[in-house]
């Protein structure tokens, strides 16, 4: 009996969640409305490389993973980055965190399908899917770094969606929750969010074969320069959730992400300085990469403006992050958080994954831009990946202001978004 | 908007026009989504049921595998219009290939890549082969200066040539990276790939340091009276798309006794290939008589493939 109850009040709290997810003003719809059809445009544009063969892409036998593969190294970062909000929250008891943490554990949540989907339509043969379900395919492990991947990355969904999902509900029942059912999971989510970007590192650097990736700095790497991309983005997602919604929001996490971002942008910018020296100074097989991807090489020159784009862009943003404006709330921050955004974003994709094929293990310089096809699937990825974000937070907000809840039966229909 | 407006509708009773309008939408996408994701359903209108569910190569019961077999065998015979034949060639027990290659008299020629392209049924337009021949400078073995993209008579002055194809690792790095065993090694030291079994997610075409794999980036293309017959479902039948493929070191033809065809094709005799553990073989008078070097010792990779210099 009491069983039934839960299981019709937990129904009854994803018809109405679902509700609240898909209702708003008409910026709320305009928004929606865009991402629904850039990701139909990305949903066409797989269907069609799924049909035609991977031939619809840039790639080829020697630049053999392109954008999707870079797409999904920065988006498994932004997952791990998401995690920096429960960091301060649990560890060091700040309070004002509480409040906003179930917002990185709601980007994680996003972060973590769109990499996974950036993995999908990279594969040749997604018929075959099955083969990686242990128990039933071949799953190679622990012999493959990718199934250990494999294993993190839906380790992590899995936990986010019961934190997120546990807080939430308890939340709508108008109940208390118990810490039990979710201060465990927290704490080991933080563990887990190093182990997802650690161990896609070691994707890469596992491989003697590539010089380029072949470093034992590249998982710290990763680490530093997610906690700089993951914050920022919350940083962003915050302030649109304040302008927004009628959440209560003080300012300080975001001081504190600042913070936070401060560190390991400067530790981010200092690895790199440090692998820069090693590799030029010592010069031989290992520079040719970077020297094809920071000056060109053999007349080819196809990377040096993604690169110096990226270096430009994370210098200033963390100038910016620097100034005293970027503790306060406005545009300054902003900027700074787009900026350190995309510059990570190109650092870690057509900075790091495409330069590690050029040249090839022959030494065979041959260039790779991604198609158009591979910008529109990967355009659609994010806009399904924001579409549930967006989703994920109208209901965390509505819980959050007692829209959504049990005690209230019939939920008050807001029309602004 | 406390006065919502109710509308009347068949079946559903009485909804508001914000929920009728969301439902109009909601039908609206899903028909989007249905247009958008056409290209998918015509291609698994193509796919075969048994296919899609096809058992790992290792795991197959000999019953199963000839089953199998056969239906390769019929598709390759309308393929082809020839009595083609897909066989399931094993490993020969005692016996552990190697190849040498004398680099004093290779002369750049291409042949061996040719013959591994006609042998191999690799796809025509894009000219595919197992095998890559770089024009190297002399003083040294640095492919930095080498260069595989060569067109002017061969042998040209102060060049030598340096065929690289896959080196059959004993400890073979692609292997590690596949996520779920398409790709192995097998008794004779030969790498193999079940076409059947592949995602075509690629970690072994990053793996590899000899850039030795390859990748289906569409169905093959090949004229039907240009397709060699005799088939193997581990090496040189018409691969589907999709899948990684890679040199086999032609076990179709090599455990049946023959040798590979790129040795064949050679017309300066630069190609040594046999059975190890045989001790009267040429490979192993190569391997004991000559300074023979491997490609990028320093990985551990352990190749198979030996080079020599005579003089």
């Amino acid at each position: 009996m009491m069983i039934r109850q839960e299981t019709v009040s937990y129904l009854r709290f994803l018809r109405r969640s679902l509700h609240v997810a898909t209702d708003g003003g008409w910026l709320f719809y305009a928004w929606m409305l865009v991402l629904t059809a850039v990701a139909l445009v990305g949903a066409n544009a797989w269907a069609v490389q799924v049909r035609d063969g991977m031939i619809r892409t840039n790639m080829t036998d020697h630049v053999s993973w392109g954008l999707y593969i870079a797409n999904f190294t920065f988006c498994v970062g932004l997952a791990a980055g998401g995690v920096m909000m429960v960091i301060p929250a649990y560890l060091y008891h700040d309070h004002d965190m509480h409040e906003v943490v179930i917002v990185g554990e709601v980007l994680a949540i996003a972060a973590i399908i769109m990499s996974t989907l950036s993995v999908v339509v990279d594969l040749g043969r997604p018929d075959r899917f099955w083969h990686l379900i242990p128990g039933i395919g071949k799953f190679n492990w622990p012999m493959s770094m990718l199934t250990w991947d494999i294993i993190v990355l839906n380790g992590y969904l899995l936990i986010n969606l019961h934190v997120v999902g546990y807080l939430l509900y308890t939340r709508f029942r108008g109940a208390e929750p118990n810490p039990k059912w979710y201060v465990p999971f927290v704490l080991l989510s933080i563990v887990w969010a190093i182990s997802i970007h650690t161990v896609t590192a070691f994707l890469y650097c596992g491989l003697g074969g590539r010089p380029f990736w072949n470093t034992a700095l590249l998982a710290p790497r990763f680490l530093a320069s997610a906690f700089v991309s993951g914050p920022a983005f919350i940083l962003l997602v915050l302030r649109v959730v304040r302008v927004g919604t009628e959440l209560p929001m003080s300012p300080g996490p975001a001081r504190l992400l600042v913070q936070i971002i401060r560190v390991a942008a400067v530790v981010n910018l200092l690895m790199l300085v440090s692998e820069l020296f090693t590799l030029f100074y010592a010069g031989g097989a290992h520079l040719a990469s970077a020297r094809y991807l920071f000056f060109g090489d053999h007349g080819k020159y196809g990377l040096v403006t993604w690169i110096w784009t990226a270096i430009g862009l994370n210098v200033v943003g963390t100038i910016l992050f620097f100034t005293p404006a970027a503790l306060e709330r406005g545009w300054t921050r902003v900027a700074a958080c787009a900026m350190v955004i995309v510059g990570i974003w190109i650092e870690k994709g057509m900075g790091l994954i495409i330069p590690g094929f050029i040249p090839s293990t022959l030494h065979e310089v041959v260039e790779y831009a991604p198609s158009l096809t591979e910008w529109k699937v990967t355009a659609g990825i994010w806009a399904l990946g924001l579409l549930l974000l967006t989703a994920m937070l109208k209901v965390t907000v509505a819980v959050f202001t007692n829209k959504l809840s049990a005690l209230a039966e019939i939920p008050p229909v807001s029309s602004s978004s | 908007m406390s006065e919502s407006r109710k509308f009347s509708l068949p079946i559903l009773g009485e909804v508001d026009r914000r929920t009728a309008v969301k439902a109009g939408a909601a039908t609206l996408g899903l028909a989007a989504w249905a247009a958008a994701i056409r290209p998918w359903f015509e291609w698994t209108a193509e796919l075969n049921p048994d296919e899609v569910l096809q058992k790992h190569y290792r795991e197959l019961t000999p019953e199963q595998l000839q089953v199998i077999l056969n239906k390769l065998t019929d598709e390759a015979r309308k393929q082809s219009g020839k009595p083609a034949v897909v066989k399931d060639h094993k490993p020969i027990p005692g016996v552990s290939f190697a190849y040498a290659l004398n680099l004093s008299i290779c002369i750049g020629c291409r042949k061996c890549a040719e013959a591994c392209h006609v042998e191999n049924n690799h796809d025509r337009p894009s000219h595919q082969s197992y095998i890559r021949v770089f024009e190297m400078q002399k003083g040294g073995i640095d492919f930095e200066k080498g260069n595989a993209n060569y067109d002017h008579p061969v042998p040209a002055k102060d060049k030598y040539y340096m065929p690289v194809q896959c080196q059959q690792c004993e400890n073979p790095p692609c292997v590690k990276a596949c996520p779920i065993e398409a790709t192995w090694q097998e008794s004779d030291g030969i790498v193999v790939v079940d076409y059947n079994w592949c995602i075509g997610c690629r970690y072994c075409e990053a793996a590899c340091p000899y850039h030795a794999r390859r990748f289906n980036w569409e169905k093959p293309q090949i004229p039907a009276n240009e397709i060699n017959p005799n088939q193997s479902y581990l090496s040189n039948r018409v691969r589907p798309q999709g899948v990684m493929e890679k040199c086999t070191f032609c076990l179709h033809r090599t455990r049946e006794g023959k040798l590979p065809a790129c040795l064949e094709a050679c017309p300066t005799g630069a190609r040594v290939f046999g059975n190890v553990l045989d001790p009267d073989s040429e490979i192993r008078w190569v391997l004991e008589n000559k300074r023979v070097f491997v490609l990028k010792e320093e990985l551990g990779t352990k190749p198979r493939f030996y080079y020599f210099f005579d003089k």
